[in-house]
């Protein structure tokens, strides 16, 4: 076969490729956990307490039983010989509490899951759930961290008076001798408040037993199919390779489906008791209650400084609001902060201690970015904070800080490895695309007419691919499965769980590439843990980064096994892989891949030491997290007669590394920075004293909608990634975390000729309002 | 998130509509806030009676001079009727500001009316466009002013089995300037404060005003303390300003999670001059 007949194949890592995925979303033809219709299906409805703390005198169950359609009611103490709900967190002395599927005595939240009916329809199940009737010895809540430490306060677990589920300390350097040796030291209190996912599908179960079997299915909304398989067999106790777990169609988690609730286990016990598939669907109100929050910070920060504005040392006093219990990585998310607390800056000495505090409120664990954001929040309110206190420039002082090029890899104060990266070439192209002295010029002509103009700047780091296993509770690898079929089509199986991200494009792109196949011959599976071998799931912007890698290694096996099959074809010893064919470089002569697939399958030739079929798995160990790192400028205005905000102008430079696909690249910015500006505007998680969660529902929580998000400049730099072949870092998370301290930084600049150096979020209207006319006054 | 059982009944006409009333059942319209509270198990009717679906109550003409605008009407409706944009813009503009476009699509204005609630946008207008509400029973009809009308939060002049069948609004002179002001709850989209604004001009001065304001307490109402330092005075910033301080006036503020009594108040005063300015630039 000549040469020339050989079609060069257009590259799609890079391109900006549509989703493949959305055909289907946007038709609503994709089959999420409400689509899973079973024969005989049944329902269950939850009876949730309706207190903060509360002891159970009695529940009485008979009329939600008489109710007919109702099948069965179960109380805590049906619940026999299933597990807790587990936590994966190992902290040293960690106080766990047990955290029964249904309440036994004792009720620690409102939302707790006290009884659960199931019925012939929905319908029927809520009206039931309406007629269990619960007597509560109602007992003081508290659902303030702080408060929760005061001597005196309710105990959220009688066991354990202090509220105190740990404290955990970190220190790096010497932190008494950057202190000694400081010109200056300033403190604030800062704090990051509850936030609730909001992810658009809220929960949901589907469980199946068939007792001939012994086997289970479950379909339920999560980022973690394996994991979750092998902890709620545990719970169950079922056998693994019996129990088949089916993430469908995920709408949206940022890390509140990382997790294994109590509901997924019920769900699955139920259909054990009775033998019959049932279905649990969480309502938004249960979502906004019973659904992990996010963040839940008071954090007591201390800088140490040189007059010239270099950074000597930190302190960190954090105090996590943890919630009634544990869920999965609920202790491990303010160690994350400590581990980001240095941000980008190049100091040695550090001092945490976190104290994670019990509260009668719903369980913190990972929100995007998970203790991330908290961090940088952190260290980026307190250089702004240490240059107002020196009458530096922010820009200034960050550029006098940075890690410099040449340091890296840089082993930071917390024990982490910094891989790459040039921070001040970054955060220069944004302060050249925002015209940062133009701006401060403006600025000054602003405040003279007597308006309110802040320019507020992030330079934000972060840490990604999570990530080696030895930091991570269940093992930080991924997976990937290449196959090609007789007919040369190629089926992807990764062992990540994307729901949202966009791999069933991303890595189809990558396959493309490296097989030399078309695109719309490619499909990538995932989420079915009978259909796709055991992966680690989808979190902490690992998807690519460690998903991605894992199948880049994968290919590369494949193409060494194509080349044998194409040699041994082509009757010669090394052959040209390229563009889809095994080329004979002497003769000229080549074989397609989808002919040596036939042939690999028919068993006609099969090279010397090699087995029949083209199938390759690979699993694959990460080296080192990647820290992806960023410039966020943002420019605001605010109206000191309304405390309205508006933002003018958004740039960001983000250093992510390479891009697969620049398109989604985009919408993860976007929607981070519209989750990073909720934060800093909008949302908070407000319990009153009693334990109701008061913003529960959306008449009430803020959620960003499009018309309150700016125009943002969004440009990169790319210094790519060390650590995996893809050269990847992963962009998840970076816009949540970078624009949050922007926009706060912003309107406290616009308010620092009234003496203003700290606002906490969410920078409502009437906070601003107040803080302007407080100066006044 | 699921309601108890109930029964529904569409009727074809509305005597049959207001028989079923008569005998306890409930009133149904775009169902915009009665659906969300039955879903929540916080109301509970056994029967509804949808209003919606009638084609007697679902207009917008003109008649000597008046727009009757039937209580079926969507705030779309209401929103884009040419009728509305071209003879009452204030009610037009109004509407637009209602919650999304989805329910904007549903809501109707004899619902919207008739519920009540304290920080709904129709009120501001209707106040200010001193309009009528007309109702009507299974034993007859009658017709109330808005002032009258709006009794509190929740509380209106509706007697049992009464229900909102119209509403009817001037067709705005052409020299008067209008205008609709809100302070969105960024969450609900209802009105923190919405200042609904008419003003003619006399020359150089303020001729006669009319104020309408929601959301600042339990339930609207006309703003005359700053209708009366405005007629007559010049048509400035000054005035303007003087005048909007006077807003609040004697108003019992709400407060809650998304402004405080105080915050409110001040934030009447805002919207009530950006209101007058906005009516007073819109003016001939």
């Amino acid at each position: 076969m000549p040469v020339s007949s050989i079609v060069k194949l257009e590259k799609l890592v890079g391109k900006r490729l549509r989703r493949r995925e959305d055909p289907r979303l946007i038709t609503g033809t994709a089959t999420y956990v409400e689509d899973v219709k079973l024969p005989n299906l049944h329902h269950a409805v939850i009876v949730r307490s309706p207190h903060g703390a509360a002891n159970i005198r009695s529940i009485d169950i008979s009329k939600a039983q008489a109710l007919p359609g109702v099948l069965a009611v179960y109380i805590g103490k049906d619940i026999v010989g299933v597990g807790t709900v587990p936590c994966g967190a190992d902290l040293p002395g960690l106080r766990r509490p047990a955290h029964h599927i249904l309440a036994q005595d004792r009720v620690y939240l409102v939302g707790h899951p006290v009884a659960v009916v199931v019925a012939t329809d929905r319908y029927i199940a809520a009206d039931g759930a309406d007629l269990v009737e619960v007597d509560y010895d109602v007992l003081q809540a508290v659902t303030d961290p702080e408060k929760a430490l005061a001597p005196g306060a309710p105990s959220v677990h009688p066991e354990w008076p202090d509220n105190i589920a740990f404290t955990f300390h970190q220190n790096g350097g010497d932190i008494d001798a950057a202190f000694a040796e400081a010109e200056v030291v300033v403190k604030q209190r800062i704090t990051s408040q509850r936030l609730v996912p909001n992810a658009m599908e809220t929960r949901g179960v589907v469980a199946d037993w068939k007792s001939n079997d012994r086997s289970l299915t479950l379909h339920t909304s999560t980022q973690i199919p394996h994991l979750a398989r092998t902890l709620l067999a545990g719970m169950l106790g079922i056998e693994e390779n019996r129990f088949r777990l089916i993430a469908p169609e995920v709408g949206g988690g940022f890390g509140s489906k990382l997790n294994v609730y109590a509901e997924e286990a019920l769900m699955g016990w139920i259909s054990m008791q009775l033998g019959l598939p049932v279905k649990w669907i969480e309502s938004r109100r249960e979502n906004f209650m019973v659904t992990i929050h996010g963040r839940g910070h008071v954090d007591y920060l201390e800088i140490a400084a040189k007059r010239d504005g270099t950074i000597l040392g930190l302190k960190l006093k954090l105090i996590q609001d943890l919630g009634a219990y544990h869920q999965l990585l609920t202790p491990a998310i303010p160690t994350l902060s400590v581990l980001m607390m240095p941000g980008l800056y190049n100091f040695r000495n550090i001092q945490a201690e976190i104290i994670g505090t019990f509260t009668n409120c719903v369980p913190t664990d990972a929100y995007r970015g998970a203790g991330r954001p908290e961090a940088t929040h952190g260290i980026e309110r307190m250089v702004d904070i240490l240059a107002a206190e020196l009458n530096m420039d922010p820009a200034e002082i960050r550029f006098k800080n940075f890690v410099r090029p040449e340091q890296f890899p840089f082993p930071t104060a917390t024990g982490l490895n910094y891989d790459s990266g040039d921070y001040a070439n970054t955060f220069q192209k944004a302060l050249d695309t925002i015209d940062y002295q133009g701006l401060r010029t403006q600025q000054a002509e602003a405040r003279a007419a007597g308006r309110f103009m802040g320019i507020g700047i992030s330079t934000y780091g972060e840490i990604c691919a999570m990530g080696p296993s030895v930091a991570t509770p269940a093992g930080g690898w991924e997976s990937a499965t290449v196959k090609f079929e007789p007919s040369g089509k190629v089926t992807v199986l990764t062992g990540t769980s994307p729901h949202g991200q966009g791999q069933e494009t991303t890595f189809a792109q990558l396959t493309a590439d490296e097989l030399g196949v078309p695109i719309d011959d490619i499909v990538v599976l995932h989420g079915d843990t009978s259909i796709v071998q055991y992966g680690i799931g989808t979190f902490g912007s690992r998807n690519t980064a460690v998903g991605g890698a894992a199948l880049f290694y994968a290919l590369q096996d494949m193409k060494e096994k194509v080349k044998k099959f194409g040699a041994a074809m082509l009757k010669t010893d090394e052959v040209i892989f390229e563009d889809g064919h095994c080329l004979d470089p002497k003769t000229g002569a080549s074989v397609t891949v989808q002919q040596i697939a036939g042939a690999a399958y028919r068993g006609i030739v099969i090279p010397k030491g090699m087995d029949p079929g083209l199938v390759v798995t690979k699993f694959w160990e990460p080296p080192n997290f990647t820290y992806p790192f960023g410039a966020h400028i943002i420019v605001s205005e605010v109206d000191p007669e309304t405390g309205q905000i508006e933002i003018k102008r958004y740039v960001a430079v983000d250093d992510i590394g390479n891009q697969l696909n620049p398109l989604l690249v985009d919408g993860q910015l976007h929607g981070g920075a519209a989750q990073g500006l909720g934060q800093a505007l909008w949302e908070q998680g407000v319990y009153d004293d009693n334990g109701q969660l008061v913003t529960g529902e959306f008449m009430d929580y803020t959620m960003p909608r499009a018309r309150m998000m700016p125009w943002i400049e969004s440009s990169h730099t790319c210094t790519p990634s060390p650590v995996n072949p893809l050269g990847v870092k992963g962009v998840g998370e970076a816009g949540t975390i970078g624009s949050t301290p922007a926009m706060v930084n912003s309107v406290v600049d616009a308010l620092s000729p009234l003496g203003v150096r700290h606002i906490d979020m969410p920078m409502t209207p009437e906070k601003i309002w107040k803080i302007v006319n407080g100066s006044k006054a | 998130m699921i309601a108890n059982s109930f029964e529904y009944s569409s009727p074809a006409t509305l005597a049959e509509a207001l028989g079923l009333i008569a005998d306890g059942a409930k009133p149904l319209s775009g169902g915009m806030s009665l659906i969300p509270m039955m879903k929540l198990r916080l109301a509970s009717p056994e029967h509804l009676v949808d209003l919606a679906r009638l084609p007697e109550l679902n207009y917008i003409r003109e008649e000597h001079g008046e727009l009757h605008i039937g209580a079926a009407a969507t705030h779309h409706d209401v929103e884009n009727a040419p009728l509305t944009r071209g003879k009452c813009p204030l009610l037009a503009e109004t509407a637009a500001h209602i919650g999304d476009i989805q329910v904007r699509n549903r809501g109707t204005i004899g619902g919207s009316v008739a519920h009540a609630d304290p920080a709904a946008d129709y009120p501001a207008a209707l106040q200010a466009l001193e309009a009528k509400i007309v109702l009507r029973s299974a034993s007859g009809e009658r017709t109330v002013s808005t002032a009258d009308f709006f009794i509190d939060t929740f509380t209106t002049a509706l007697e049992p089995g009464e229900i909102v069948v119209e509403v009817i609004v001037p067709v705005e002179p052409g020299l008067t300037g209008t205008s609709y002001q809100k302070c969105l709850q960024p969450a609900s989209g209802f009105a923190i404060v919405g200042v609904a604004a008419r003003v003619r001009r006399d020359g150089d001065n303020f001729g006669p005003v009319q104020i309408g304001i929601t959301g600042l307490t339990g339930t609207s109402y006309r703003a005359t303390a700053v209708e009366n330092a405005l007629t007559g005075k010049p048509a400035t910033e000054e005035t303007i300003r003087a005048a909007a301080a006077h807003a609040a006036d004697g108003v019992d503020a709400n407060s809650d999670l998304h402004a405080s009594a105080e915050y409110r108040a001040s934030l009447a005063v805002s919207y009530t001059a950006r209101a007058i300015r906005s009516a007073l630039s819109r003016s001939a």
